[in-house]
């Protein structure tokens, strides 16, 4: 275990500094770096929808809407008011949680395609909100957001997104959130509290959109409440069912596939829809669990108990016929 | 000492009385079984007992772990208190391995935080690593550690309707209420069941409730029976007295039968 350990953080690692050295050398461009940077910020959204909709099973549509928040935030404590970065992408993550409490508490009462509706209306009003805001630009849009976002920062924050969350859904409490997707009233009666666990796995979810928003703003330099519609949830939403609703790896194959597709797909603009259209249609049909089914990263459990032979065995015949 | 006491329960749905006006007290380490024909309210006395439903009127008094009252039943929390329950219709975590439903069932017992989850604390292995052996070693007891990583829903369905009792004894509970572990299973595994029951009696030294249709099971197994019918609670008592018992004759043959 403490090799596999040393191999995942000399992989993570290694990662980082050949993504950094083809950036220094120019053999990434700054066409190639937007889309990675596009695709790590995607993969910090899916997978904190993932632990929502896929691991949780509450079907949210306004996750865009957090990702609005955490954006807005961040152009705030950033172009107005000068503060450091990362104090902005915590901020982003905290907000847009504190967001995610907020109408969770409410909302998660409801169950399938009524939560759905609800958290679609929920998006609507936060993009209504900042259209009509003018402190933060109204419907002009949010000018002059200093760049800070770079591959550094979306590598780091994606890794930390990663590890969080397939840590939390390794623990009791991961265990409690799948056990609600599965039948909600049996996780009650063996001890889960199923609202606690719902608005927790829509906070850490709506935290992670945040940072992800919040990556995204100081990346682009302007902003406006159109770019976190309903469309965007939609696509988010789409990479999780592409990469297998409860899957890590696949929500991060998921992004990375999709937003290579649409890259490509960018130099035929009059079939670039209908091209995308078959691709989700055809795994949809083929691999209806998505890309990656439910699969998880390889777990070695450390321990193997040892199972002691005096006692136990039930002295009830069973026949497994 | 009476483990769980009843005083004047009823629930109204509308009109309908579903459970009218019981009374009754249960002792630490019987076997009781409740029988009725088909509505007449024994399960509906589960989820009042459970906290699914709240009374309408009328109060229940758990003496488990501690002494705990009718405001206080919420399902989520009566593992805390010391009751586990299975259902009528088997409601495993039909997706997930045998090992993963066995440990959700630990949940009450378990209180690293979140933190400790996410920064792999000592707490977090110590913990993880006692579930699992104890899971284990349940999984052993019930003969079902060579499927552990079978999905649930795969299982035989007398090995799902075992699981889900395994699930509800590894929140340590001292009172178990089993609603028709029998039904769908064959003479040669109700036997089986029988004596699971017994044995799990002894080995964890519970209280016992159960519903149950089969008679054989319920009049060789329990100690004490309760006879429902139409909301009502018609008799009680020995297994033998209730088979004798005329209100009992009548709610199951009808009138002409006496």
């Amino acid at each position: 275990m403490k090799k596999d350990k040393i191999i995942k953080i000399g992989l993570i690692v290694a990662i980082y500094i050949l993504v950094q050295a083809l950036i220094n050398v120019g053999i990434i461009d700054s066409y190639l770096e937007l889309n990675i940077i596009i695709i790590g910020i995607n993969i910090i959204l899916a997978v904190g929808l993932n632990l929502i909709t896929g691991f949780t099973g509450q079907f949210s549509l306004g996750h865009a809407a957090f990702m609005s928040i955490g954006a807005y935030t961040s152009a705030v404590f950033t172009a107005k008011l000068g503060l450091p970065f990362i104090l902005a992408i915590f901020a982003s993550g905290v907000i847009a949680a504190l967001a995610g409490i907020l109408i969770g508490i409410p909302t998660l009462r409801l169950k399938g395609d009524y939560l759905a509706i609800a958290t679609l209306g929920f998006g609507e009003i936060i993009r209504i909100l900042a259209l009509n805001t003018d402190y933060i630009g109204g419907a002009i849009g949010f000018n002059d957001i200093p760049k800070y976002t770079n591959w550094t920062w979306v590598y780091i924050m994606t890794v930390i997104t990663v590890v969080v969350i397939s840590r939390f859904n390794r623990s009791y409490h991961g265990r409690a959130c799948a056990g609600i997707k599965e039948d909600e009233i049996a996780a009650e009666f063996m001890g889960v509290n199923t609202t606690y666990y719902k608005v927790l796995a829509f906070a850490i979810g709506s935290f992670f959109a945040g940072v992800a928003g919040s990556l995204y703003t100081n990346y682009f330099y302007f902003i406006k409440p159109d770019s976190f519609g309903f469309m965007k949830s939609i696509d988010i939403l789409v990479i999780v069912v592409f990469g297998g609703m409860g899957s890590i790896p696949g929500s991060i194959l998921g992004a990375i596939a999709l937003s290579v597709i649409s890259t490509f797909l960018q130099n035929i603009p009059e079939l670039r829809m209908v091209i995308y259209s078959l691709i989700l249609y055809g795994i949809m049909v083929y691999r209806p669990m998505g890309l990656m089914g439910k699969s998880e990263f390889k777990f070695k459990l450390k321990f193997k108990p040892e199972l002691k032979k005096k006692g136990g065995r039930l002295n009830v015949s069973v026949n497994n016929k | 000492m009476s483990v769980l006491t009843i005083n004047n329960l009823s629930k109204n749905f509308g009109g309908i009385k579903a459970v009218n006006d019981i009374s009754l007290s249960i002792e630490h380490g019987e076997i009781i079984g409740l029988i009725g024909p088909n509505g007449a309210g024994k399960t509906t006395f589960f989820n009042l007992l459970t906290g699914l439903y709240t009374p309408s009127s009328g109060e229940i008094i758990y003496n488990l772990k501690k002494k705990v009252t009718t405001k206080d039943l919420k399902p989520h929390k009566i593992t805390h208190y010391g009751i586990s329950r299975t259902f009528q219709n088997i409601r495993l975590f039909n997706g997930m391995t045998v090992m993963d439903n066995l440990l959700i069932g630990f949940h009450s017992g378990l209180n690293y935080g979140i933190a400790s989850a996410i920064f792999r604390l000592p707490s977090y292995y110590k913990t993880e690593k006692e579930t699992y052996e104890e899971a284990t070693r349940l999984l052993e007891k019930f003969n079902l550690l060579d499927k552990k990583d079978e999905l649930a829903k795969n299982l035989p369905y007398g090995e799902q309707r075992k699981l889900e009792i395994a699930r509800a004894l590894a929140a340590k509970p001292k009172l178990l209420l089993l609603d028709e572990p029998a039904a769908g299973m064959n003479p040669q595994e109700t036997k089986e069941l029988k004596e699971l029951i017994e044995w799990i009696r002894k080995e964890f030294d519970l209280t016992i409730i159960l519903i149950e249709h089969d008679m054989s099971l319920v009049m060789n197994l329990c100690e004490r029976i309760f006879v429902f019918d139409y909301g009502n609670l018609v008799a009680s008592g020995t297994p033998e007295e209730v088979q004798k018992n005329e209100r009992v004759i009548k709610a199951y043959l009808g009138e002409e039968a006496l």
